[in-house]
């Protein structure tokens, strides 16, 4: 078995777990009924699903015989701005009060979110 | 001899994360494209030298490294325990849960990292940070024991954050 048959099979085998995880996202996406909730959803697509996909992608150029590492800074920017994303749309959540309410922080008084001025 | 130093890198890890991101994004690794990636990485830093008042002073690169192995490991793991969760919970047996994290850790740059350390790895997400920056706020899609995924995430992360922040 030569290298770029198994980096060809890595890449068929990182497309079906990667393709299974964003399937998985999307049922969680269309299961679950609460806001909060569902943002976990969406969350497993962007780090494995997105991962694998990527990683196929880097195998299949392998096996092509002209490496491309450009995958790697994908994945990097993306893990870097989907958390922000994340945050973005909790925070709506908190502040449309579409969700259960969040017990006070300890030490301060409120979340910056729902730390309003009043008039 | 230390002041040119400090006047080429202001911020050395900058500099490096530029040539990287610049010889990555060329897509091919020649002498050329190392050195403009290394002038780069020294305008660029100087240019942006004005947001960055207040950044940590001291950074662990190796204790990062560890940390990022760890993270990625971790983000392995729990997207498999998510995904059971998501095909085998009914909406009905789910407990979601809000905990609350008081944090350690004061600098803004170690609290994001350890903000999207949390939203990376599924089944909990970051959601908010208190008005004076005490608290973390995490949602948790299924847990029985919130108190237990407090103290996780102090252990495991923040633990190591503060060591890498020091």
């Amino acid at each position: 078995m030569t290298l770029s048959t198994i980096a060809t099979l890595g890449a068929a085998l990182s497309l079906l777990i990667g393709s299974g995880f964003v399937l998985v996202g999307v049922v969680g996406l269309l299961k679950f009924d609460d806001p909060m909730t569902r943002l976990h959803a969406p969350t497993k697509v962007g780090t494995m699903g997105i991962g694998m996909l990527l990683l196929a992608s880097l195998l299949a150029s392998l096996a092509k015989g002209e490496p491309s590492i450009h995958e790697l800074l994908i994945m990097a920017f993306l893990f870097v701005t989907a958390p922000v994303s994340a945050n973005f749309i909790a925070k709506v959540t908190i502040h449309r009060r579409t969700c259960e309410t969040p017990p006070a922080p300890q030490k301060d008084s409120t979340w910056s979110t729902l730390d309003t001025p009043d008039t | 001899m230390v002041r040119v130093y400090n006047w080429l890198f202001p911020h050395p890890l900058l500099t490096l994360i530029l040539a990287v991101v610049w010889v990555l994004l060329q897509n091919d690794v020649t002498a050329g494209m190392v050195v403009f990636g290394i002038i780069l990485g020294i305008i660029i830093p100087r240019i942006t030298a004005v947001w960055w008042p207040d950044r940590p002073k001291s950074f662990r690169m190796g204790k990062m490294f560890t940390y990022s192995l760890m993270v990625l490991w971790d983000i392995v793991v729990s997207n498999i325990h998510v995904a059971w969760i998501v095909i085998t919970v009914p909406n009905a047996k789910l407990r979601p849960a809000w905990i609350v994290i008081p944090l350690d850790v004061k600098h803004p740059e170690a609290i994001t990292v350890l903000a999207g350390t949390i939203t990376l790895t599924p089944g909990t997400v970051s959601a908010d940070l208190s008005s004076q920056g005490n608290s973390l706020l995490v949602h948790v899609l299924h847990t029985d024991d919130p108190d237990a995924v407090r103290d996780d995430i102090k252990n495991r992360y923040e633990r190591r954050l503060l060591e890498i922040f020091s």
